[in-house]
């Protein structure tokens, strides 16, 4: 059942970050010839994210992400490659949930944890698929 | 509580001349959940169930609570009386010829998954052509193309013109090809385009098709005569019509029914079981096996008293003039667009679009002003794909929803729009 809103936490659902973000993402496009390229949807909202990587010596040199979707999948992809871009891929490897949750600093409802999460699959997928070694989490 | 709920709603005041109506403002009385002071715009998902349904159901737990059909104590003679009662109740509502061709099933999906089964596989052959349309909830695709592959059959999709209905020649040139089964939407529940449904099921029986079509945001919201129609299947939810969830209804014609083998097996689907072979029940009891939904059809059959009471023209005309009241509405936010047919040729049902809005985001926005509304696909994909979106926003209306829900959520509209602009 659908409870009162209005917590500071609601109202802040559509944070100035997020909807920056939105509205002017970071790294948005793509890359010639990656060295990792992924791309997840969600087919009950229609949220499209991917991402190519570039790596060198182990580290994402360069990254870009490309999609269409709602605000928190796509603010959510804007942070992550904001966070990617110049770290080992081995220490993206180990970005999770919790990470993700709180760059977008909004309690997220489970309708729309799969919004929030989607580019996460992305990285997890595409650097895992890299390696030869990626298992489901879920 | 409830006395024995006769399913009359709180006032049909108003109904004396003219063109029948209810008060809705009676009727929301009947409907505690709209205490909470949710706008609830998401009927064509589930409707919401007044007290008389509740109360019916609640009376069986508490005073008759017991299996039916198999009656040796007072109790479940009465549960079985109850129960068997809603079958009356729908048979009238539909028209149909007898209670026999009224079975019982958890709900429209489970319905045409019982004619896939039970009918499907033993009449459709390698080569048989199957015509559905692109405006299909899956559940009325995905039982026939699992029936498709299996047998090696085919399916034809008949599309939509620019207005969001359906291509008629595209049908009837399908139809030249004798098509073994014709299956379509009486509405759809993405865009609420009522579709013309005697003419397509005459010339698809003409055809020699067999016909089934899904009432499921048919049945709820306007008068139907499955006889007049001529179809010959006809399944609808009773959760979409005021009923509780795990009661639906396929109508079968009796002829078809009677050669057609059962669906689930077990349990009181039977005459006798013998180490031999068993021997089926009669109709309608052939297709209902193991312990049955009974509290739900009980609810059910409250449901269907209750809108009987409103009538269904009356229904009809109330839907009508919210839509026509939320399409003009919707119709002069800038930036929105409208997917489907003017108001005159559809339901109860609104699909839109917000330019830079996701539908998901302003379903949040709106949740926040305590309004409900669906986002998504609507369990119509290839219809989304056909449309070229990934999603819409859908506003959906009952006997309960008032102008003042609408106006709600044109404010939400207003403001997701400002927070994103």
């Amino acid at each position: 059942m659908s409870t009162r809103a209005g917590t500071a936490a609601d109202d802040q659902f559509y944070r100035e970050h997020i909807l920056d973000h939105y509205k002017n993402p970071r790294n948005f496009g793509r890359l010639e010839n990656p060295d990792i390229s992924h791309e997840e949807d969600n087919p009950l909202c229609g949220d499209v994210i991917g991402m190519d990587f570039r790596i060198k010596d182990g580290v994402i040199e360069d990254i870009r992400f490309h999609g269409r979707g709602c605000a928190i999948s796509q603010a959510a992809a804007s942070l992550l490659t904001e966070r990617l871009k110049g770290i080992p891929l081995e220490d993206a490897k180990k970005i999770g949930k919790a990470d993700v949750l709180g760059e977008l600093g909004i309690d997220i409802s489970p309708a729309r944890i799969k919004c929030a999460l989607l580019s996460l699959k992305v990285l997890k997928v595409g650097a895992y698929g890299l390696a030869g070694s990626y298992e489901d989490e879920e | 509580m409830a006395a024995r709920a006769q399913g009359a709603p709180n006032s049909s005041a108003g109904r004396a001349q003219g063109a029948p109506s209810f008060d809705v403002a009676t009727i929301r009385k009947d409907f505690p959940i709209f205490e909470t002071g949710i706008a609830y715009l998401d009927s064509a998902n589930t409707s919401q169930r007044p007290r008389q349904v509740t109360g019916a159901m609640m009376e069986y737990f508490e005073k008759f609570n017991s299996n039916i059909h198999r009656a040796a104590y007072h109790i479940a003679e009465e549960a079985t009386v109850r129960y068997e009662a809603t079958r009356e109740k729908v048979r009238d509502l539909i028209n149909a010829s007898s209670t026999k061709e009224i079975i019982y099933t958890r709900g429209t999906t489970e319905a045409i998954n019982l004619v896939a089964y039970s009918w499907g596989r033993k009449h459709i052959k390698q080569g048989d052509l199957i015509v559905l349309t692109i405006i299909e909830h899956h559940s009325n695709i995905v039982p026939w193309q699992i029936l498709a592959a299996e047998k090696g059959a085919t399916i034809e999709y008949v599309d939509i013109d620019e207005r969001g209905e359906l291509r008629l020649d595209q049908f009837h040139k399908l139809l030249e090809r004798s098509p073994k089964l014709v299956a379509f939407g009486q509405v759809s529940n993405a865009l609420g385009t009522i579709n013309p449904a005697m003419e397509m099921v005459a010339a698809a029986k003409a055809a020699g098709a067999t016909v089934l079509v899904d009432g499921a945001q048919g049945a709820p919201h306007q008068r139907v005569d499955v006889r007049a129609l001529g179809c010959d299947f006809y399944a609808f939810s009773g959760h979409k019509m005021l009923g509780p969830t795990g009661a639906g209804i396929l109508y079968g014609r009796r002829e078809l029914l009677e050669a057609m083998d059962p669906f689930m097996s077990g349990g009181d689907m039977i005459k006798a079981v013998h180490i031999e072979g068993t021997t089926y029940h009669d109709l309608p009891w052939k297709f209902e096996a193991g312990t049955q939904a009974i509290a739900e059809v009980i609810g059910l059959g409250a449901a269907v008293d209750y809108l009987s009471a409103l009538g269904m023209d009356a229904v009809r005309a109330h839907e009508r003039e919210i839509t026509e009241y939320a399409y003009e509405a919707l119709s002069d936010v800038e930036g929105l667009t409208l997917y489907g047919p003017p108001p005159s040729r559809r339901a109860g049902v609104i699909s839109f679009s917000l330019e830079g809005i996701h539908p998901h985001d302003l379903a949040t926005i709106a949740d926040r002003d305590q309004v409900c509304l669906r986002a998504g696909h609507h369990c119509a994909m290839p219809l989304m794909t056909r449309l070229g979106v990934a999603a819409t926003a859908r506003a959906s209306f009952y006997v309960y929803t008032q102008k003042d829900e609408v106006d709600r959520l044109v404010g939400s509209i207003k403001e997701a729009q400002r927070i994103f602009k």
